[in-house]
């Protein structure tokens, strides 16, 4: 059962009761034994049934669902079946599509996953190299707080970071109030409000991001430095090769691929961030610190719920990532994964 | 931790050599900066336990201490008994073991029999099912919420645990079979095949050789599965919402948050809570995962 049907071929297998046993010679064995055959032909089948049926009722399935709803002008009044649902053809895309909010929400959105992508690759991949220079145990050590960082949960590192950036008795604005003048501390620092404005909100849920985002960044990285063989380095550091230049000359190159899928991956994660940004914006409180994910919550779950128009918002969203993720499946099989 | 901390002080006291030589003077710089990495990747999560054990006063002080001067289970006992939004801890940590647990076991079932019929059999849609799962699992939590949320509203299970460890299960799927796939795929094919000469059925098989070589890959994606739902917030927040007795600990967090005047103290001694067991059952797998791999690649 557990060899496949084409490779572990019936004559290495006796005991399991292959097809071609020694009884095939006759006819209603043969029969029997091939009926047996196909039955072994469907336990990959079986075998993939249970996930399947999950993953199409609760992944594929909302997803063709969202594409017909965003269609349709779902609300409160057809969810209570006081009015019929009907085809509204492109109208809530163009209601998205007319909305200032919705602008601002994915302006907030790119120029976010601009900053923040690009800031944890670099965080992470300089921690990467550090790693990979120390010595085991500090090595240890360094990952191990890092791993403590990207273990910790979205909702207690937002609700932390909103209390280190709380303007009464937060110890960021405090520092930020200590600090020298030629470094831009000083007085005005006390008691500033960082969730009052896009700005200052997404600098902490930047910082926050890049806290929990880098560690995974530089165990990767780390186990791509760990396959490049040191003779390479070797030989670039004889022939007189800097850091630097060994980096892009050496390192890259053979990291690239590895590069690639974390870069894809970083923007799927950081485009359309939705539990830290929601904690750190206040909860729906503030209306134009709303990134795209936030906004098509809002959409949904704030009454008067309009599912249809925050349907068409998740379905750009989800186009917008899924022609990223195609970039990464490409990267994928490209480097192997699939075999 | 002491010992890590240490090492870069392990310079010559009084340096009485100036001139260190190159390879020396780059160990420590670069001791010196993994120590500095370290810490300031440890002090949101040294601050949130520091502030947990702070009284109010030095907690609403302007200058604020990295380390409480009183400190104090006053905050823990708050969060423990109710006090503070008149439900106890208790009430959502078992909720959130409850979703947590059952999601785990039977994502890992299921995502065992996914792993052996890709890892083991040849069949058509084999590799259109793995992609097919690489692609579901980048749709967008937030996105699907929607749907989800009107499918559970239809059938009955908005404001049920059961309902949410179904979304856990399905959503952890992914990874898991991805993960299990090469798990699976890393034991050796003879092993089984030997036991099936010496007249093992299937089932045999499978229970006595495949099974105890791929535990240690079934513990890393349960450790996976379980970060996952424990952390999990979209859903939890959506399909909880009117019952705040159904509330798993991160959605707990967040509304006691929320609540007007801010007690930083129970919010941070809940955050200790909700976040101490998962740190150190991660710290725990985490060393026995890394002999766990080993010892199955040796076994292999």
């Amino acid at each position: 059962m557990l060899s496949s049907a084409k490779e572990a071929g019936p004559a290495s297998t006796p005991a399991l009761g292959s097809p071609n046993g020694r009884w095939s010679h006759l006819p209603p064995s043969v029969r029997r034994l091939r009926s047996r055959a196909s039955r072994r032909r469907l336990v990959p089948y079986m075998l993939l049934l249970p996930s399947a049926v999950a993953v199409g009722l609760m992944l594929v399935w909302p997803a063709i669902q969202l594409a017909v709803y965003s269609f349709q002008d779902y609300g409160l009044p057809q969810i209570t079946g006081a009015e019929p649902t009907q085809w509204t053809g492109f109208g809530n895309f163009h209601l998205v599509l007319s909305d200032p909010e919705f602008w601002s929400a994915l302006r907030i959105s790119v120029l976010f996953a601009a900053v923040v992508v690009p800031l944890t690759l670099v965080t992470g991949t300089l921690v990467g190299l550090l790693l990979n220079r120390l010595g085991r145990r500090m090595a240890a050590f360094v990952s191990t707080t890092a791993l403590l960082a990207w273990a910790m949960p979205a909702v207690s590192a937002s609700v932390i970071f909103v209390w280190l950036f709380d303007p009464d008795g937060g110890i960021a604005d405090w520092l930020l109030t200590k600090l020298p003048g030629w470094l831009g501390g000083g007085a005005h620092w006390s008691g500033f409000s960082w969730t009052n404005a896009p700005l200052p909100a997404y600098t902490v849920i930047t910082l926050l991001v890049v806290w929990q985002g880098f560690p995974f960044i530089a165990v990767s990285v780390l186990a791509g430095l760990k396959t490049i063989p040191a003779e390479l380095h070797e030989a670039a550091r004889v022939d007189g090769a800097g850091p630097w230049r060994m980096f892009w000359k050496v390192t890259y190159p053979i990291l690239k691929p590895i590069f690639l899928v974390l870069l894809l991956l970083s923007v799927i994660w950081d485009f359309g961030i939705f539990t830290q940004a929601y904690i750190v914006t206040g909860e729906l409180g503030n209306r134009d610190e709303f990134n795209l994910g936030i906004y098509a919550y809002d959409k949904a779950f704030t009454m008067p719920p309009t599912y249809g128009v925050a349907s068409a918002l998740a379905l750009i969203l989800t186009v917008v990532l899924l022609v990223i993720t195609a970039g990464y499946v490409r990267a994928s099989v490209r480097q192997g994964a699939i075999s | 931790m002491r010992r890590a901390v240490a090492s870069p002080g392990g310079r010559p006291p009084g340096a009485p050599r100036l001139r260190l030589n190159g390879a020396r003077a780059r160990k420590i710089l670069l001791n010196a900066t993994g120590v500095v990495v370290a810490i300031v990747t440890l002090f949101p999560i040294f601050y949130m336990v520091s502030t947990a054990f702070k009284p109010a006063t030095e907690i609403d002080s302007l200058t604020p201490h990295p380390l409480p001067a009183h400190p104090t289970w006053a905050n823990f006992q708050n969060v423990l008994n109710g006090s503070v939004i008149g439900m106890p801890y208790w009430t959502f940590l078992r909720n959130s073991l409850f979703v947590t647990i059952s999601s785990v076991l039977v994502s890992s079932v299921i995502a065992l029999l996914a792993a052996v019929a890709v890892a083991r059999f040849r069949f058509r849609f084999r590799s259109t099912y793995l992609i097919m799962l690489l692609i579901v699992q980048m749709l967008p939590q937030q996105a699907l919420v929607i749907a989800l949320f009107l499918d559970f509203r239809k059938v009955n299970l908005l404001d049920s645990l059961i309902g949410l460890s179904l979304l856990y299960i399905t959503f952890s799927l992914p990874v898991t079979i991805w993960m299990l796939r090469n798990f699976v795929a890393a034991v050796p094919r003879e092993l089984e095949e030997a036991a099936a000469i010496d007249g093992a059925g299937p089932f045999r098989v499978f229970w006595k050789v495949l099974l105890p070589l791929v535990a240690p890959g079934l513990v890393t994606t349960s450790v996976f599965a379980f970060i996952f739902a424990w952390n999990e917030f979209i859903f939890a927040l959506t399909f909880l919402g009117t019952d705040q007795g159904k509330y798993t600990l991160p959605v707990y967090v967040t509304y006691f948050f929320g609540k007007g005047s801010v007690d930083w103290g129970a919010i941070m001694a809940a955050s200790v809570l909700f976040t101490l067991p998962v740190m150190v059952f991660f710290l725990i797998v985490q060393r026995r995962l890394r002999t766990g791999l080993l010892a199955g690649a040796v076994k292999g």
